[in-house]
């Protein structure tokens, strides 16, 4: 259980990378990581709403959806689901705890339309039929906003160094941010069956 | 008279459609919609229904969103909007399934997330939003057809690059650079069309995609403060040299 637990989490983060090799919330990958302390914000809001949503559209298609027979409303349920979640934790945050709605609370509105949340919460119904239960799903939405997480902070990290560079001027801007995201993602491919072997 | 005013109408229905075709291009020149554009380019085919399948959407919700829009509080828009759109993406992906499996299958969860597709959230808030219903058909149209054609020449390269096939078809036998099918592959051939898509047109390639460009930026507090924060707007290249690409 424990064992499963812990390669469900770094499969998320390293070898199925939700960003670099699922290209899941490339959108927010290269529009907010420009400076390494807005991508730790950004991450963090997403991987808060990540796990909240899987924790609860989880049950909704488990116990609702599927004992009526009402699958075909998935996309629709989660994404009002989602939407209104995220507009729930914007107003308790900014009552109960200003201090983090100050520092997270601005990314917030960007995820409603963020297709790494919908995405999480979607693929893990999708896997639930292989023993993947509650608690799995929970830990692979923890995992998929950890990877996010690192896999943000590592590209802003190397956008830095790129803004010192001399590029060509057909490549500057999104083109040659592209080519730097294409080199981190294929540093990623090397984790490649690694969790597979070292939990095997 | 009333036959040049008919003339002059049509003209600019076609200006409707062509524009996303090539000057508005929702992909190369919006950068809109990157993830399925990455994502489902692997090969041709899966790129032409991924295509179909999102004009379809827009299409349609282009024309539901432009017929309400007097209808729908302007506070709830956002929502409302949402709720059309997930609406239509369920039914396309209900027709997929029923008629084309095998594009269900190789799409797998970017068939439904199309709901959170920039694109069409952002042209239901830029255009539908302000623009009767026959006009907004054919914005989804020339979008759509924008999507497609730019998603198929993706997935022709890297499907010819990676595999040495088109459409399933051996073009080249024995010869495949398996780098572009992968991850890694999408970023670059993604980056080089861009690039080459700026070259051809002389302007500044866009900047990288920022809230500029974001459908929910007139709602969102994060636009403002980011740029305060120097992350949307300027930066340690100088505000004329990267300002050119193409703002709406």
């Amino acid at each position: 259980m424990i064992k499963g637990l812990i390669s469900v989490f770094l499969i998320a983060i390293l070898t199925e990378n939700y960003v670099l090799s699922k290209f899941l919330g490339i959108c927010p990958f290269l529009g907010v990581s420009k400076k390494v302390n807005t991508a730790l914000g950004m991450s963090a809001a997403v991987t808060f709403v990540m796990v909240l949503a899987t924790a609860v559209t989880y049950p909704i298609y488990m116990y609702l959806l599927v004992p009526s027979s009402l699958e075909y409303l998935e996309t629709i349920v989660f994404i009002l689901v989602i939407a209104g979640l995220v507009q729930l934790v914007e107003i308790v945050l900014k009552k109960y705890i200003p201090a983090l709605y100050n520092s997270l609370g601005i990314y917030l509105p960007l995820i409603t339309t963020n297709c790494a949340v919908l995405g999480v919460t979607m693929l893990v119904i999708e896997k639930s039929s292989e023993s993947f239960g509650y608690a799995h799903a929970l830990v692979n939405a923890l995992g998929a906003g950890v990877g996010f997480l690192v896999a943000m902070v590592m590209f802003a990290g190397v956008r830095q160094r790129l803004e010192s560079c001399d590029i060509p001027k057909t490549l500057k801007g999104l083109p040659i941010t592209l080519v730097a995201a294409s080199l981190v993602s294929l540093s990623f491919l090397g984790f490649t069956g690694l969790v597979e072997n070292m939990l095997a | 008279m009333a036959a040049k005013t008919s003339e002059k109408k049509k003209c600019n229905y076609v200006k409707e459609v062509t524009k996303g075709i090539i000057k508005e291009n929702p992909v190369l020149c919006l950068v809109l919609g990157t993830c399925p554009t990455l994502a489902v380019t692997t090969a041709a085919s899966n790129a032409i229904g991924m295509g179909i399948a999102a004009t379809l959407v827009l299409i349609c919700s282009n024309a539901v969103i432009s017929a309400l829009r007097k209808v729908i509080p302007d506070k709830v828009r956002i929502p409302a909007y949402i709720t059309i759109i997930a609406t239509f993406v369920t039914i396309v992906q209900m027709l997929v399934k029923a008629f084309v499996p095998s594009i269900d299958e190789s799409l797998g969860i970017f068939l439904p997330l199309i709901v959170v597709n920039c694109i069409i959230l952002g042209r239901a808030e830029m255009y539908a939003s302000k623009n009767s219903v026959i006009p907004s058909i054919l914005d989804g149209l020339g979008m759509g057809i924008g999507f497609t054609a730019t998603l198929l020449l993706m997935g022709s390269i890297r499907e010819i690059l990676g595999n040495g096939t088109w459409f399933g078809n051996t073009i080249i036998p024995e010869f495949g650079i398996l780098i572009f099918i992968l991850p890694p592959g999408g970023f670059f051939v993604f980056g080089m069309l861009i690039a080459l898509a700026s070259k051809v047109s002389g302007k500044n390639p866009p900047k990288a995609t920022g809230c500029s460009n974001c459908p929910l930026k007139g709602k969102c507090s994060a636009a403002e403060k980011l740029s305060d924060g120097g992350d949307c707007a300027s930066d340690a290249l100088p505000a004329s040299d990267t300002e050119g690409g193409e703002s709406l």
